[in-house]
């Protein structure tokens, strides 16, 4: 499989609220209807959270949800 | 849509019908694109239309006698059109021409008895389709009576280039042959095929009568015959042209094996369903050449051609945004959904399509054949909610818009207070349930004290998102549950304020008698004492497109602003001809930016201020920057001392938010029951103009960005920016992620954007 794509936050120096912890590069896996595709985002390993940036949502992702749902 | 279904809606749109010149002509030129041409200046292009049709095209352009010209559409608005003129003008400015292009040869062999232009025509035919033609003339040249015409009509050098091409075609010339049936006889059997022409002095003796007229098969298998002059004696150039054209397809016919009598109706001249509208165009009188044998002088060709009005329909495309749109026509836009919707796998590129018709039914009333956009499209959207092919995008937010409307923050049912009998029920409708200063409690005040019987209320959603959504079961269930609770009161007289519901409940429902407000105001109570805003200048009805059809609502509606001494103005596309505001057929969920072009298109109609009887119709006008006034606004005082006309679009949370109050206003003043309002979902928050357009445009509620500020405060999952300060956390109540981001200011949130997706992010932390 190709590497994925990272979507790290376009500006910002940002942590997890809840445990203070760093955020960590994952590899994620989005999914929609019958379809999805995998990125890497920033993500808190111990709270289990993914940080989707904007210009991803509104983006790469809105872009794919529409083609999903012509599928 | 089965292929018979596809057929016969396709079939209603005919702008692919011939114009009438085309029509007329038996030979079926290319009127429109030929005129173009001549208009630009254009000659070789223009000839080279001539040359697609045309056998012979440096003879027949010099000689057509022209029948397009007799119904050509410019007839009453100046003449018209020069054709014949321009045709010979063409060919004596172009090149005779070269050889068209032929196919291989078939190995067969056909003759023909004469030399005159019908066997002309037929040899030019045949041997462009490969076959071996051989032309069996009397006297020392084929050309018959082409010969006889005065030399500067038909130069006899242009005849001779013109026959030197057949012979490059591979046409043989047999001069010297006396016609006779000996000569058939004989010829019959060294060919596959024989046609006979009739011209002249016709010594075979065959009259019309004794061929097929379709065919012009003439006794003997393999024999054919055309080319007479008219009973008169007089020779319609086209006419023989026609004929063996005629015979040429049955002789291929014939060769090959085929049916000679199937299909055939699309050759000669044919009759055509086409429509113009010659609405706006000016008269511009026809010109002839000064000499018509020399053509017109250069400017004055491409001045005549100009006039040419190239006659096509689209007239549902001149009054629709939303066929404009996608660049086509109904005829087109019917073949491209039915592929859209018979695909099993692949992308269904026409979804979006099908989802933003408004539904408005303009296209019907305009449409000379009465094609039905709204159908196809309506139908449409059911086959794709009933094989789950619909984007759950399209239609989500407005069938979540009325489950809330119907649900318990907002929903009301209830006999007048202090009455057992319900002989009238007020439903206002839940777009002006919505709308601040909607004016509903005055209205419901109003209608109780002048009529007679009890005056119920119901407040609610009709189910028109349902509806035009394509989800015909769920529909069926509001209508349903509708019934219930207006049987259960006794089955009055429903009373709306809202023509969208109205035409719903008459649709689905017709066993309920339902009026609208404005009928009952206009006939039976009077209009109110106390008067509301008074426009100061003339304003300019809109009526809804769900009023279309109901001629005694904008009757009222026009017969009250005149009771109110309200002058107005009647809009070019108005009553049953009304444009849609942009919100019909939920177009706005599915195609934001073509709805707002639709909305935009209506507000430009005119520039004095709306005056619109719908909530929707008046808040999306207001959005796009116009000026427009809900009738209430006129007859009902309201709360707001501003000019109603620039009330904003209230939008989608602030129309939630009314609803709900509205309920509880309602049921304190007039049931005396207090009801409390509901603990909020989550800490308040302030944002900037510009994040609450994002938020309208995203269709994100101020309830979804308060439920994941409580969601991220109470729980503490989100996101720290250690550089501003600002948090950022999601939340996804069913099917949509909502992301906030913000900072706390003591109990309230500034909130500096809001986005939202669909997909779910599934694998983190395992």
């Amino acid at each position: 499989m190709a590497e994925s794509l990272v979507y790290l936050p376009q500006s910002g120096d940002w942590t997890c609220a809840g445990c203070g912890g760093p955020l960590e590069p994952k590899e994620t896996d989005v999914t929609y209807l019958e379809g999805g595709f995998n990125i890497t985002l920033l993500t808190c390993p111990k709270c289990n959270m993914a940080l989707l940036p904007e210009y991803v949502a509104m983006g790469k992702m809105l872009e794919v949800e529409q083609l999903l749902e012509d599928k | 849509m089965n292929q018979q279904e596809l057929r016969d809606i396709e079939h209603r749109c005919i702008e692919e019908e011939q114009p009438r010149c085309q029509a007329a002509c038996p030979i079926h030129v290319d009127v429109r694109a030929f005129m173009a041409k001549m208009a630009s200046g254009d000659l070789s292009g223009a000839r080279k239309v001539l040359d697609r049709t045309m056998p012979l095209p440096g003879v027949l352009a010099r000689i057509c006698d022209h029948p397009c010209e007799e119904v050509c559409l410019r007839e009453s608005i100046g003449g018209p059109l020069a054709m014949g003129h321009l045709e010979r003008t063409c060919a004596l400015g172009t090149p005779t021409g070269g050889k068209p292009m032929c196919m291989p040869a078939k190995g067969k062999s056909v003759a023909g008895l004469g030399g005159d232009l019908s066997a002309l025509t037929l040899a030019w035919d045949l041997a462009k389709k490969g076959y071996a033609v051989t032309l069996l003339v009397p006297g020392d040249a084929p050309g018959g009576a082409l010969r006889d015409l005065p030399s500067d009509i038909l130069p006899p050098e242009v005849l001779t280039e013109s026959l030197d091409i057949l012979g490059r075609m591979g046409v043989t010339v047999k001069t010297g042959q006396t016609l006779s049936d000996d000569l058939l006889t004989e010829v019959r059997q060294h060919f596959d095929a024989v046609y006979v022409e009739c011209a002249g002095d016709n010594p075979l003796g065959r009259s019309r009568a004794d061929v097929d007229p379709v065919t012009l098969a003439y006794g003997p298998e393999g024999v054919f015959c055309g080319g007479w002059p008219a009973p008169d004696g007089n020779r319609s150039v086209i006419t023989l042209v026609a004929d063996g054209r005629r015979a040429g397809a049955s002789v291929d016919r014939f060769i090959s094996g085929a049916t000679l009598t199937t299909s055939r109706e699309k050759e000669g001249v044919v009759a055509t369903r086409s429509f113009t509208s010659l609405k706006g165009i000016a008269t511009a009188a026809r010109s002839d050449p000064d000499d018509p044998v020399a053509g017109y002088a250069p400017e004055a060709a491409k001045a005549e051609a100009a006039r040419c009005l190239h006659c096509d329909c689209m007239e549902c495309v001149k009054v629709c945004e939303y066929l404009k749109h996608y660049k086509g026509y109904p005829k087109l836009y019917t073949r491209q959904i039915y592929n859209n919707l018979s695909i099993v796998l692949g992308n269904h590129y026409l979804n979006r399509m099908i989802d933003s018709c408004t539904l408005c039914g303009l296209c019907t009333e305009i449409c000379p054949e009465d094609f039905s956009m709204a159908e196809l499209c309506l139908d449409s959207r059911r086959d794709m909610v009933k094989r789950g092919k619909m984007p759950p995008s399209a239609h989500e937010f407005a069938l979540e818009d009325m489950a809330f409307s119907n649900g318990p923050d907002c929903a009301l049912v209830r006999k007048e207070p202090g009455r057992d009998a319900c002989a009238h029920l007020f439903f206002p409708g839940c777009q002006l349930a919505g709308e601040p200063d909607g004016r509903i409690p005055q209205a419901y005040a109003f209608l109780r004290e002048k009529l007679d019987g009890g005056v119920g209320l119901a407040l609610g959603c009709c189910g028109a998102p349902a509806l035009w959504a394509g989800r015909q079961p769920l529909f069926e269930e509001v209508v349903a549950a509708f019934k219930a609770q207006w049987e259960a009161l006794g089955k009055p007289r429903l009373i709306t304020a809202c023509s969208s519901c109205l035409s719903v409940f008459r649709q689905a429902a017709p066993e309920i008698p339902a009026v609208s407000l404005w009928e009952v105001m206009e006939a039976e109570t009077g209009l109110p004492e106390t008067t509301g805003f008074s426009p100061a200048a003339p304003v300019a009805v809109h009526d809804s497109c769900t009023s279309r059809h109901n001629e005694p609502l904008q009757t009222a509606v026009r017969a009250i602003l005149a009771k109110r001494g309200v002058a107005f103005e009647e809009l070019p596309l108005s009553g049953r001809y009304t444009e849609c505001c942009g919100y019909g057929g939920l177009a706005g969920n599915a195609h934001p930016e073509l709805a707002k072009a639709i909305t935009e298109r209506r507000a430009a109609a005119s520039d004095k201020d709306f005056l619109a009887t719908c909530a929707m119709c008046r808040d999306r006008l207001s959005h796009v920057g116009k000026r427009a006034y809900h009738l209430l606004d006129i007859l009902f005082p309201g709360d707001a001392t501003d000019d109603p006309a620039t009330r904003p679009d209230p939008g989608f949370s602030m129309r939630h938010e009314t609803r709900a109050r509205l309920r509880r206003q309602l049921l304190a003043a007039v049931w005396n029951e207090q009801v409390d309002a509901k603990a909020p979902a989550g800490p308040d928050f302030v944002v900037s103009p510009e994040v609450r357009a994002r938020m309208e445009a995203r269709h994100i509620l101020d309830d979804d960005v308060k439920r994941t500020l409580a969601h991220a405060e109470t729980t503490g999952r989100k996101f720290l920016d250690r550089e501003t300060g600002h948090f950022l956390a999601s939340f996804t109540p069913h099917r949509v992620t909502y992301w906030v981001e913000y900072v706390m200011e003591g109990d309230v949130a500034r909130v500096f954007t809001t986005y939202s997706h669909r997909m779910s992010v599934n694998n983190v932390g395992k």
